[in-house]
C-alpha cells in the first residue's frame, strides 16, 4: 500500500483497506465454505473434535461471507461511491479509520467466539452480546461517515447509489439493535427478551430484512454506480431507479413470514409474507432491468471486458434468485422447498451469484484507480476468474435444486398404509453425488478467489504507472 | 376508530403515496435535474483528469436518447 500517492481531495486509506480485505475475508470465508461442503460430502473431515464440527464452522462460514466478505466490499464501495458523486471528502477520517479497526475486531472476535462454540443461537445473529454491542457502536459511527458525508455535499443531487447505501446503513442499525435485545446472565451469555412465537416473528424480520437490505439494497447502490461507470454510459432510466427504491424499501420489510411458512406464526402473517414475497418480484425486477439496459448500445462491451462481464452476470443471478425467492414463498412450494437443500441453493444463487460477483467486478473496477494504476496487472486472469465463478456457481446451484427436490419429494413420499416410504439416511445418501458436485463448485470459486489475489498483490506492487499515480483520481 | 376501517384507510394512503411518487418521478418538470443527477458518477472526472477514464470524459453528459 505503500506505493500510493494520496488523493488531493478524497480519503482513498480507508476504501483501500476495506477493498484489500474483501479479497482477504472473501477466501477465508469461501475456505470455511469449501470445507463445511467437504464436511458434508465426506463427514470424517469433522476430525471428531467440537471446534472444527459443522455445526461451529457453519456460522463462522456465514458470518465471514456475509459480514466479514459482503460487509468489506459494502464498506470500501460505499465511502468510494459517496466521496466521488458528492465531490468531498469523507466527514471524518478519523471516525472512518475506526469503522476499520472496529469492524475488523468484530470479525476477529468472531473468528474466535464461534469455533468455541460461544453463540446466540439466532441465524445471522449468532454473536454474544459484547461482539453485538460493538457491531453497534461501529455501525452508529459508519452511519455517522456516511451520512455526514452527503451533508456537506457540493452536488446538488444525492446520486441514487447513496440513497440505496444510505437505507441499507439505517436498517441494518434498527434491525440489529432490536433483534439484539437480550439480558446478559454472564460476559458470554445473554437470553433474548422475546419468547417463543414472538421471538421467532423478530428473528426472521430481521433475517429477512438482512437479505433484503445487507445482501441487496447494499449491492444495488454499487450496482447503480459501478455498472454506469464501467459501461461508461447514466443508467438507464432514472425515474425507473427513484420508484423501484420506494417500492422495494416497503415492501421488504413486511415479507419475513414466508421463512416461517407451517410454523406457530398465526395463519394469517404467514398469508401476507407469502403475498408481500410475491409482490417483491416487481422492485427487484425493475432495479435488474435497469443495470441490464444501462447497456444497451454497448453490449459489444462485454466481449472485452470481464469486469462488466462480473457486474452483468451478477445481475442475471440477481434476476433469477429474485424470481425463484418468491416462488419458493408460496406455501404449497415451501411445502416441499424448505429445509432441503434448495434453499441453500437459492441462497447461494444470490450469495455467490449476485452478491459476490457484484462486489469482485466492483473491486476489480476500483484498485488500479486507488492505487494509481491505469489497469488491473492482467485482464486475461480477471477473465480466468469470470469463468471459474460462473461455472462455480452454477454448479452449485444445480446440484442443489436437484437434491432440494429430491429431498423434498423423499421425505414426503408414502406407502398405501400411510408409512414413509423412505428412511432419512436414504435421503441423505442419495444426496451424495450433489454433495460432491456443490463442493467442486465451491473449489471453483476458492481457486478464482486465490488468482484474483495474486492479481491485486501484482496491481497494488507494480511500479509501472508511477506517473499515473501522481495525477490520478 | 374501529382497527379495520384504520388498515383500509392506511392501504388507501400508501397506494396514493406510490402512484404519487411514480407520478413525480415521470414528471416532465423533473427530468433534467434527473439527466444531471444521472450523469453524477461521470462528473468528478473532468477537474480530476482521472488517467483511467480518457476515454470517458468527452462522454460528459452523456444521455440514454
Ligand atoms: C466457495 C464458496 C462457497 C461454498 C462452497 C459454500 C458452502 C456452503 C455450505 C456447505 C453451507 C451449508 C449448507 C447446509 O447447511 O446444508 C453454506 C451455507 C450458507 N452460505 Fe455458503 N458457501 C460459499 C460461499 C458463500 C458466500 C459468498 C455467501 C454469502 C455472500 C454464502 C452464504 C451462505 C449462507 C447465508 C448460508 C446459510 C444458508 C441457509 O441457512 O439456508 N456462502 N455455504
Ligand atoms: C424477491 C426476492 C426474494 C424472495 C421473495 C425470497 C424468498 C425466500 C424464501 C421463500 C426462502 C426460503 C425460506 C425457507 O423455506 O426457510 C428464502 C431463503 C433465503 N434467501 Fe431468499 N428470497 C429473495 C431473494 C434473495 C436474495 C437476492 C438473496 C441473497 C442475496 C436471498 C437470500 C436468502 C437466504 C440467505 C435464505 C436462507 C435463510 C435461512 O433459512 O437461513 N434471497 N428466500
Amino acid at each position: 500500500m505503500s506505493t500510493a500517492i494520496e488523493h488531493s481531495t478524497y480519503n482513498y486509506k480507508v476504501v483501500r483497506q476495506f477493498a484489500i480485505m474483501t479479497v482477504v475475508w472473501g477466501i477465508v470465508g469461501m475456505l470455511v465454505g469449501v470445507w463445511i461442503a467437504a464436511q458434508l460430502a465426506w463427514p470424517l473431515l469433522n476430525f471428531d473434535l467440537p471446534w472444527t464440527s459443522f455445526g461451529r464452522l457453519r456460522p463462522l462460514h456465514t458470518n465471514a461471507v456475509i459480514f466479514a466478505f459482503g460487509g468489506s466490499a459494502l464498506f470500501a464501495t460505499s465511502y468510494y461511491v459517496v466521496q466521488r458523486t458528492c465531490q468531498v471528502r469523507l466527514i471524518s477520517d478519523k471516525l472512518a479509520a475506526f469503522t476499520f479497526w472496529g469492524w475488523q475486531l468484530v470479525i476477529l472476535l468472531a473468528a474466535i467466539t464461534l469455533p468455541l462454540g460461544l453463540t446466540q443461537g439466532k441465524e445471522y445473529a449468532e454473536l454474544i452480546w459484547p461482539i453485538d454491542a460493538l457491531i453497534a457502536v461501529v455501525w452508529v459511527s459508519y452511519a455517522a461517515v456516511f451520512i455526514g458525508t452527503i451533508y456537506k455535499r457540493k452536488t446538488s443531487h444525492i446520486y441514487v447509489a447513496n440513497w440505496f447505501f444510505a437505507a441499507f446503513i439505517l436498517t441494518v442499525a434498527v434491525l440489529h439493535i432490536v433483534n439484539s435485545m437480550q439480558l446478559p446472565t454472564s460476559l458470554t451469555h445473554s437470553y433474548s427478551i422475546y419468547a417463543g412465537a414472538t421471538d421467532a416473528m423478530v428473528q426472521w424480520w430481521y433475517g429477512h430484512n438482512a437479505v433484503g437490505f445487507f445482501l441487496t439494497a447494499g449491492f444495488l447502490g454499487m450496482m447503480y454506480y459501478f455498472v454506469p461507470k464501467q459501461a461508461e454510459r447514466p443508467v438507464y432510466s432514472y425515474r425507473l431507479s427513484i420508484v423501484h427504491f420506494w417500492a422495494l424499501i416497503c415492501v421488504y420489510m413486511w415479507a419475513g413470514p414466508h421463512h416461517l411458512h407451517y410454523t406457530a406464526l398465526p395463519d394469517w402473517a404467514q398469508s401476507v409474507g407469502m403475498v408481500m414475497s410475491l409482490i417483491l418480484l416487481a422492485p427487484s425486477w425493475g432495479g435488474m432491468i435497469n443495470g441490464m439496459m444501462t447497456l444497451s448500445g454497448a453490449w459489444h462491451k462485454l466481449r472485452t471486458d470481464p469486469i462488466l462481464r462480473f457486474l452483468v452476470v451478477s445481475l442475471s443471478f440477481y434476476g433469477m434468485s429474485t424470481f425463484e425467492g418468491p416462488m419458493m414463498s408460496i406455501k404449497t412450494v415451501n411445502a416441499l422447498s424448505h429445509y432441503t437443500d434448495w434453499t441453500v441453493g437459492h441462497v447461494h444463487a444470490g450469495a455467490l451469484g449476485w452478491v459476490a460477483m457484484i462486489s469482485i467486478g466492483s473491486v476489480y473496477h476500483m484498485i488500479p484507480r486507488l492505487f494509481g494504476k491505469k489497469d488491473m496487472h492482467s485482464v486475461d486472469l480477471i477473465n480466468v476468474h469470470f469463468w471459474l465463478s460462473t461455472v462455480g456457481t452454477v454448479l452449485y446451484i444445480t446440484s442443489m435444486w436437484v437434491n432440494g427436490i429430491m429431498q423434498g419429494l423423499m421425505w414426503r413420499a408414502v406407502n398405501a398404509d400411510g408409512t414413509l416410504m423412505y428412511t432419512f439416511i436414504e435421503s441423505v445418501e442419495a444426496s451424495h453425488p450433489g454433495f460432491i458436485v456443490r463442493w467442486l463448485g465451491g473449489v471453483l470459486w476458492l481457486t478464482g478467489m486465490l488468482i484474483m489475489a495474486y492479481n491485486v498483490y501484482m496491481t497494488v506492487s507494480s511500479k509501472a504507472s508511477e506517473k499515473a499515480a501522481a495525477q490520478t483520481a | 376508530m374501529d382497527i379495520n376501517v384504520f388498515r383500509g384507510l392506511m392501504s388507501v394512503v400508501l397506494l396514493f403515496a406510490f402512484l404519487g411518487i411514480i407520478a413525480w418521478a415521470y414528471s416532465k418538470k423533473q427530468k433534467k435535474s434527473f439527466d444531471e443527477a444521472a450523469n453524477l458518477p461521470f462528473a468528478d472526472e473532468a477537474e480530476n483528469d482521472d488517467p483511467n477514464q480518457d476515454a470517458s470524459s468527452s462522454l460528459e453528459n452523456k444521455k440514454h436518447d
